[in-house]
């Protein structure tokens, strides 16, 4: 992989000018994001809001490098994942971005622990174990460790991803609907693990999420509608209901 | 090569599918055992023949001359020492007066000392030395067990009684299936009744040395072999004969090669199926490490390590079971050998069905592994996220590399490369055509769906072209069991049917051969007197070709532009008529029966093939014979077509009657009995009164020819075995990799009321349709390359055999419904919780 510059200068962890994802469908052409530009900064909490089909999760897809814009660039923390090949952006990913899905997204054939080692042990580090067990205990699965996905609930899957995703201390986490296959109780015990991890991490997070009382406990929400951005606006810290 | 995590990530992933790699990869096993026995086994024969080349041959040299040894030639056999034994062999009727039976025999009148090398092997032992003093005879053990023949019975051979010293279990240069076409009969050299071999018979004069002197035999016949060819002297020596057999044997262990070689193909069709499917499942979790930073080559090596372990366990296992395998086929081709051949594990043999074995595994499943490479880590948060994919040119990569491998295997296997090449080609044309067959089966399903059909039947229908269908596997591998078995069946029924329509009507089933001028009435009498008639007589007189084109053969001989062939060489047993007889057909010239005896250049009647292909002759050509001693000079008049299938004497050259009544010649007879009694009845007076003449029933050439066929096939199918139960293999997985989709289906259609019955029969039909039309096609394609064979190999019509297609379609289908029943069975117990869960 070449080297990758990263301007050390910047602060903000996430710069989105231009993005515009456009889909082929046979004659036809959908622009699915028109033209978004914003930027987020370290330790910031952003939640994107919108309806179905306003083109939340392709955001979310292009600012973590899963996907490639038709136009604009994405700079996560520095870094133009433009010219990257997919594989480096992998690498990028790896060493910056944490993840959380709604639908967990657990390896079926790991154990829990296992789940949580992956991103470490891609990165070569040894011994990982202990730091993924106290992510565990942190998450309160510290007697669940061994089992499977397919052994535990939704909500124990999604403490296990959440544990997966703080792993590797990444920079930025992007969490995609994490309490959409939840139910309230479950939802709300997720959100606050989520938060307070990532209180405790100084990470940047970026929620892509229906639930309006979810965003309202950010500290930015970004409302798209039609691929473009039709809101962008501080949430009052005191109106902030965090878990 | 690869790194840490990726080996560990192997290991983990696999879990839960262990079970079902297993079953993946047990569709290799059967392919690679079938390598390794046959390759090892072949290196165990070559060993043997070269261990035991002298008692191949029994001697350090030999001499063999179809006339006696004329003075020159004795003087060479005389100045060359060691010791020397002599030997006669010719066809002759061998009678048993005990049980009034008789049999052509193959009679070998010995001195002592032959064998120098080896042994003959006989019951009682001591019978293989002890005939030799006295009017004793050896008798072939299976004759002896047909005719219900003991030690100390007695047996004619010409007008001389011999006793049955014992029973001829084993002997020199010949194999089991050699004594099927005739069986032996040894007789003392000194006890030969000289008459049997007169003029007319076929006798092979030959002679055995072995020399104490260590001399360098192969030298010296270099020296003297073109000497004693000129003089029709043909010489054998150890090193020949080894050669000779080495080349027999290559080719027999290659062609089982051949044949074990479609098991491991579709192996690697199983492994390939498998793969495509066990990758298909794995694609969110491959799109997961994506996402949290596995790289495309790190994803790709999981599973290629994978498949990498999976060919090395089913390599290993299939190459111990190979050892196994090996300890059989001395019992499977036994009959076919010349030598005992001892169990040795060919660690070469092992190595390259090890290493073929996982080759094949890792080059099947990199096509569908390849598709890892191009997960988009989209996946995990779109699970109907599809790439857009762009031509990969890896895949046309691995398709050459594939059909390399594949070609140069078969060339490696095969006797000789020609051969190879056309089997892939026939083998690509095969796979190829069950492939088009099972596209359009797809095709037409969906495009002619019966609407109006009850629904099980519809959805049992629409299984076959539904995303994820087997149809594609289930038919090759299906179609191509039922290919091989058919084909197989088909073609020996085909040989076989020749022969019965032959002995139908009014044909002639008796031959009597050897029939001195002077026989002549004498056996027509004896036909009278049995109320047979005589449907055919053929004079016969030998002769040699001398000129041709007006050139000597000496002078062909040296002129390097002309190829003298057997065909220039061969002592020519011609026959003069007036007339063409049923076999034959006119093609060219005019046919001309009769000439005066005074004609200076006689026309004459040339077969086709050997016109064309052979001596390079046409109308108007001239030959110069050689008939016993007389020059006779012949023009071609006419080229006639001659079916060789009929059961009746047929000739190369047919000369006019007028010029050959005063040459040299003896009789052939031709009758048709209709039965074993008035068949034995006939032998027994022939054979006492005229116990030169020899007789050949169709009932016994069929009765040969079937013993031979079925020894034949069943090393054939013994080696098919090994595709068939591949197949059953690979059917099996593939319905097992089918399974967990049904799981979900039939969960759900059950939630939604479907009884039990009715998921069962959907499934029942599913199986059903693939069953058929795999057998369908199998069976015609069987019938395609059966009628190539019968038509331009065997040249006999193809029997169509109705009842092979239909026990084809009963026994195929049946066993596809079967297995994949029984790879469903539980389905239907799982309970739709399940389902609704997500959890299957």
């Amino acid at each position: 992989m070449p080297p990758v510059y990263i301007d050390m200068a910047e602060t903000n962890i996430l710069d989105v000018q231009q993005l515009t994802k456009t889909y082929q469908s046979g004659s036809r052409s959908l622009t699915v994001l028109d033209h978004v530009t914003f930027s987020i900064s370290e330790g910031e909490t952003v939640a994107i809001v919108g309806p179905s089909g306003s083109g939340k999760t392709t955001l979310l897809g292009l600012c973590a490098g899963l996907d490639t814009p038709s136009e604009g660039s994405v700079r996560l923390h520095g870094i133009d994942l433009g010219p990257l090949t997919e594989d480096e952006r992998a690498v990028v990913r790896n060493e910056e971005v944490g993840f959380v899905f709604q639908t967990f997204q657990l390896i079926p054939t790991l154990t829990a622990l296992e789940n949580v080692m992956v991103p470490a042990e891609l990165r070569g580090e040894r011994g990982v174990s202990g730091r993924a067990k106290a992510l565990l205990e942190q998450v309160g699965l510290g007697d669940r460790m061994h089992h499977y996905p397919k052994q535990l609930s939704g909500g124990e899957q999604q403490r296990v991803a959440l544990a997966r995703a703080f792993i590797n201390q990444p920079r930025i986490l992007f969490a995609d609907e994490p309490t959409g296959n939840l139910d309230d109780e479950t939802g709300a015990t997720i959100e606050g693990l989520l938060f307070d991890l990532n209180r405790t991490a100084g990470t940047t997070l970026v929620v892509v999420t229906h639930d309006l009382s979810l965003a309202e406990k950010t500290g930015r929400i970004l409302r798209l509608r039609g691929g473009r951005v039709v809101e962008d606006r501080q949430v009052e810290p005191t109106l902030r209901a965090v878990g | 090569m690869f790194d840490r995590w990726s080996w560990i990530m192997a290991w983990r992933d696999s879990r839960g599918s262990r079970r079902r790699l297993l079953l993946f990869l047990s569709s290799m096993v059967l392919g690679v055992a079938a390598l390794v026995a046959i390759n090892s086994f072949g290196e165990s024969l070559e060993a043997a023949v070269n261990e035991q080349a002298k008692t191949l041959l029994g001697a350090d040299l030999s001499f063999e001359s179809d006339f006696p040894f004329d003075d020159s030639t004795e003087v060479v056999i005389d100045s060359l020492g060691g010791l020397q034994s002599r030997r006669i062999s010719f066809g002759s009727m061998a009678y048993f007066p005990r049980t009034g039976s008789t049999r052509l025999a193959s009679v070998r009148a010995n001195e002592p000392g032959y064998p120098y090398y080896g042994a003959v092997e006989t019951n009682p032992p001591e019978a293989a030395d002890t005939y030799l003093q006295g009017r004793n005879a050896l008798v072939d053990g299976a004759l002896m067990n047909e005719f219900g023949v003991v030690v100390g019975d007695s047996v004619q051979i010409g007008s001389i009684n011999y006793r049955v010293a014992g029973e001829l279990l084993k002997t020199p240069r010949e194999s089991a299936a050699m004594m099927l076409f005739s069986p032996r009969v040894y007789i003392p050299l000194a006890e030969l009744d000289t008459s049997l071999t007169g003029f007319g018979s076929r006798v092979e004069y030959e002679v055995y040395f072995k020399f104490d002197d260590n001399r360098d035999v192969e030298a010296m016949m270099e020296v003297l072999a073109p000497q004693l060819r000129a003089r029709d002297v043909g010489s054998d020596t150890v090193g020949e004969e080894q050669r000779r057999w080495g080349e027999r044997v290559g080719n027999l262990y290659r062609f089982l090669g051949l044949v074990g070689f479609i098991a491991l193909l579709l192996g690697g069709l199983g492994v390939a199926s498998a793969v495509h499917v066990y990758v298909k499942q794995r694609l969110e979790t491959v799109a997961v490490l994506r996402c949290v930073g596995a790289t495309s080559r790190r994803t790709f090596w999981i599973y290629l390590i994978q498949s990498m372990l999976m060919g090395v366990t089913g390599a290993t296992i299939g190459s111990m079971l190979g050892m196994g395998v090996q300890l059989l086929l001395p019992r499977v081709v036994g009959d076919f050998l010349p030598v005992e051949v001892d169990f040795a594990v060919s660690w070469t043999a092992v190595a390259i069905g090890f290493g073929v074995g996982v080759g094949v595994t890792l080059l099947f499943s990199l096509l569908p592994l390849l598709s890892v490479r191009r997960v988009s880590p989209l996946r995990a948060i779109r699970s109907a996220y599809e790439a857009e994919q762009s031509r990969d040119v890896w895949r046309w990569v691995l398709y050459g590399a594939l059909g390399v491998a594949l070609m140069v295997f078969a060339v490696f296997q095969a006797p000789d490369p020609t051969i190879g090449i056309g089997y892939m080609g026939g083998v690509a044309v095969v796979f190829g055509m069950l492939a088009l067959v099972a596209k359009g089966l797809t095709v037409a399903a969906r495009r002619f769906f019966p609407s109006g059909w009850p629904y099980v039947w519809r959805q049992g229908l629409a299984n076959l072209y539904r995303p994820n269908n087997q149809t594609l596997l289930l038919m090759l591998a299906l179609g191509l069991g039922t290919f091989l078995i058919v084909t197989l069946l088909l073609v020996e029924r085909s040989l076989l049917e020749q022969f019965d329509v032959a002995s139908d009507g009014q044909r002639p089933d008796q031959i009597m051969f050897d029939i001195q001028p002077n026989q002549v009435e004498g056996v027509t009498q004896i036909l009278e007197a049995q109320d047979l008639p005589l449907i055919d007589q053929s004079p016969i007189v030998t002769m040699r070709i001398k000129e041709i084109h007006g050139q000597t053969l000496a002078e062909l001989r040296e002129d390097s532009t002309y190829h003298v062939n057997w065909a220039h060489n061969r002592e020519y047993r011609s026959s003069y008529r007036s007339y063409l007889t049923e076999a034959e057909t006119l093609l060219d010239g005019g046919f001309v029966g009769t000439v005066d005896p005074s004609t200076e250049v006689v026309p004459v009647s040339i077969e086709r093939d050997l016109a064309y292909n052979e001596l390079h002759v046409d109308i108007g050509d001239t030959l110069v014979w050689d008939v016993q001693g007389v020059d006779m000079t012949t023009v071609i008049s006419s080229i006639r077509e001659v079916d060789w299938q009929r059961m009746q004497t047929n000739f190369f050259f047919i000369f006019p009657n007028g010029v050959l009544e005063q040459a040299p010649q003896m009789h052939v007879f031709m009758t048709q009995t209709g039965n074993d009694e008035k068949m034995a009845a006939l032998q027994e007076a022939l054979v006492q009164q005229f116990p030169n003449v020899s007789t050949v029933s169709l009932s016994l050439v069929l009765a040969v020819f079937d013993e031979i066929f079925s020894r034949v096939s069943f090393v054939i199918r013994f080696m098919a075995l090994f595709s068939i139960l591949t197949g059953l293999i690979v059917l099996a997985g593939a319905v097992l990799v089918s399974r967990f989709q049904r799981i979900e289906e039939s969960v759900l259609l059950k939630t939604l009321g479907a009884s039990r019955k009715q998921v069962l029969r959907i499934m029942i039909i599913e199986y059903l349709f693939l069953g058929v039309f795999a057998t369908i096609t199998g069976v015609v394609l069987a019938y395609a390359a059966s009628w190539s064979l019968a038509e331009f190999v065997f040249q006999t019509p193809l029997v169509t055999a109705p009842i092979i297609f239909l026990l084809a379609l009963v026994i195929v289908t049946g066993l596809t419904i079967i297995i994949g029943l029984l790879n469903s069975r539980g389905i239907y117990a799982r309970p739709p919780l399940e389902v609704l869960r997500a959890e299957v």
